[in-house]
């Protein structure tokens, strides 16, 4: 099953480095989401460190829902989905396997750059550990989640759009817990409660949603 | 005496049945109101802070709560059709989800209208509100998802599993809402912390919760009518019901 | 029941102008009462016509 889990993730990771240029996309988004907000909102630095972990972490939510169609809308086209359930592995690990994959494509990248945004609003860097921490924890949750969404709504029109309406209540808790995390930090209290909740939804999450989206890919398939 | 549950399983049986029962309910619910609503315009004293603007919990509340309880129930239904494939599980939780909808709506405006005179603004960010705005989100979605897809029976059970992950999530939207409510004190008014409620106003709200809930049966159950109608369109029932219904 | 008309004293409006004025809530009251009966009647109104347009189809 180890075996199974590895040659799925390559395979995606492979096929995205092929469309490389779709990795890019989410990335840029990103940053350009984030950038929008001091236009809006006007330039002063101490709103902005306020208001900068919530805007990374709804920066980072729109992006992730972004690549979402993507998880299953590939294979599903050209029939690989149907191959791969009929298959001997079990569907919950190949959607973990996709997931996964999904993550480290759309939302590791995320992650990586989100400290160069915080700094933009100058957000105190001893508290960037705790912000990227925040992302590199729920990133996954919301890819996990945003998987059942995916696999529910997989081959509709207008599948894109509702697809956020689908997803974006159930992420409510993540973004509140995540984004709560440095602000909680940055006013003195410290992160790591919801850092703790954020990893104990994340195992939650990775348990169930798997479960969820394969029996989702089920309803949709079939 | 065994009932055989599974009689009034099939839209044949069901949908008169669902008939008699919709006109029952729907008598007892102008019923409850009206005696709710006397109790909450004529008996009901007026608030010692709030003046007469408190009144609008009498609608308030009650739509609150069934907004939340039917989204259970929908829960309870999709969950049944999931695990019996019983269709008519699955039209009743379609039944089911406008009402919801309509039931958090209201809540929403009226919660609006009240804070309006008591806090100053027109929207008030406190739990319970966001709670109920986001579980309209969560009908929305359950509504927009069934739209979207033609086939009934992937519909149904699409549906039905959106349906089961929401409320699962909606004790935890819950408390997450509450937790980022309290962390963020400075501006947050609640609209729960309510004045000691004298018993008149207490019992106006109960008996206002069974007339919403009453009327909440009643157009579940013709709604549900008209989803056995549209799907059932060929069997024989339905013709000779519409037949009968000129 | 007779011991919360006693304590709630009940209220007495005096006129039907003070019972729309709603002591100045008036717009807020009535406001949420209205909306609340006209979308209940919507929605009535709504599954009237679903009905008929259901056992139309059918015909």
């Amino acid at each position: 099953m180890i075996a199974a889990l590895r040659c799925l993730i390559l395979r995606d990771l492979r096929l995205a480095a092929r469309r490389s240029s779709d990795v890019l996309t989410v990335l840029l988004f990103f940053v350009i989401v984030v950038s929008l907000f001091p236009l809006g909102v006007g330039p002063d630095p101490k709103l902005l460190r306020t208001v900068a972990p919530g805007v990374l972490w709804v920066a980072a939510l729109l992006a992730s829902m972004l690549a979402l169609g993507r998880v299953f809308a590939a294979d599903h086209a050209d029939g690989t989905l149907e191959q791969m359930m009929l298959g001997a592995t079990p569907l919950g690990v190949i959607v973990a396997a996709k997931v996964l994959a999904h993550w480290l494509i759309t939302g590791l990248p995320l992650v990586l750059i989100s400290p160069v945004l915080a700094l933009q609003f100058d957000f105190s860097q001893d508290l960037l550990g705790v912000l990227i921490l925040s992302l590199a924890l729920g990133t996954p949750i919301l890819s996990l989640i945003g998987a059942i969404g995916a696999a529910l709504t997989l081959g509709l029109r207008g599948a894109g759009a509702l697809l956020s309406l689908l997803v974006l209540p159930l992420y409510v808790p993540v973004l509140i817990i995540g984004a709560g995390a440095a602000d909680a930090a940055a006013s003195g209290l410290g992160g790591t409660a919801q850092l703790l909740l954020l990893g104990a939804m994340l195992i939650v999450a990775g348990v169930f949603a798997p479960w969820a989206a394969a029996a989702a890919l089920r309803i949709s398939v079939e | 005496m065994g009932i055989n549950w599974f009689k009034y399983s099939s839209p044949q049986t069901f949908f008169p049945l669902a008939g008699r029962l919709a006109f029952v309910f729907g008598a007892l619910a102008l019923a409850a109101c009206a005696a709710g609503l006397y109790l909450g315009f004529f008996v009901a004293p007026t608030d010692a802070q709030q003046g007469e603007s408190y009144r609008i919990i009498f609608i308030h509340v009650p739509a609150a709560w069934m907004s939340m309880f039917l989204y259970v129930v929908m829960a309870f239904w999709a969950g049944v059709g999931l695990a019996f494939n019983t269709r008519l599980s699955g039209m009743m939780a379609s039944a089911i989800a406008p009402t919801g909808a309509l039931f958090t709506f209201i809540a929403l405006w009226t919660g609006s209208f009240w804070g309006k005179p008591t806090w100053g603004t027109w929207w008030v960010w406190d739990a319970r509100l966001t709670s109920e705005l986001i579980l309209l989100f969560l009908y929305l979605g359950f509504m927009a998802l069934q739209a979207a897809i033609d086939d009934p029976r992937r519909a149904d059970r699409a549906g039905a599993l959106l349906a089961l992950v929401g409320v699962v999530n909606v004790p935890i939207i819950y408390f997450s809402v509450q937790w980022w409510n309290t962390l963020h004190q400075g501006a947050s008014v609640s609209l729960t912390k309510s004045p000691t409620m004298a018993t008149t106003m207490v019992a106006g709200m109960l008996v206002m919760t069974f007339g919403f809930w009453f009327y909440g049966i009643a157009a579940v159950l013709l709604r549900a009518r008209c989803i056995m109608l549209e799907r059932e369109r060929g069997s024989e029932w339905a013709m000779h019901y519409a037949r009968a219904a000129a | 029941m007779g011991d919360a008309l006693r304590e709630g004293g009940g209220v007495n409006w005096g006129s039907l102008g003070n019972f729309l004025a709603m002591g100045g809530y008036g717009l807020y009251v009535w406001g949420s009462y209205l909306v609340t009966l006209a979308l209940i009647v919507a929605e009535v109104v709504l599954l009237a016509k679903r009905r008929r347009n259901a056992v139309g189809r059918i015909r």
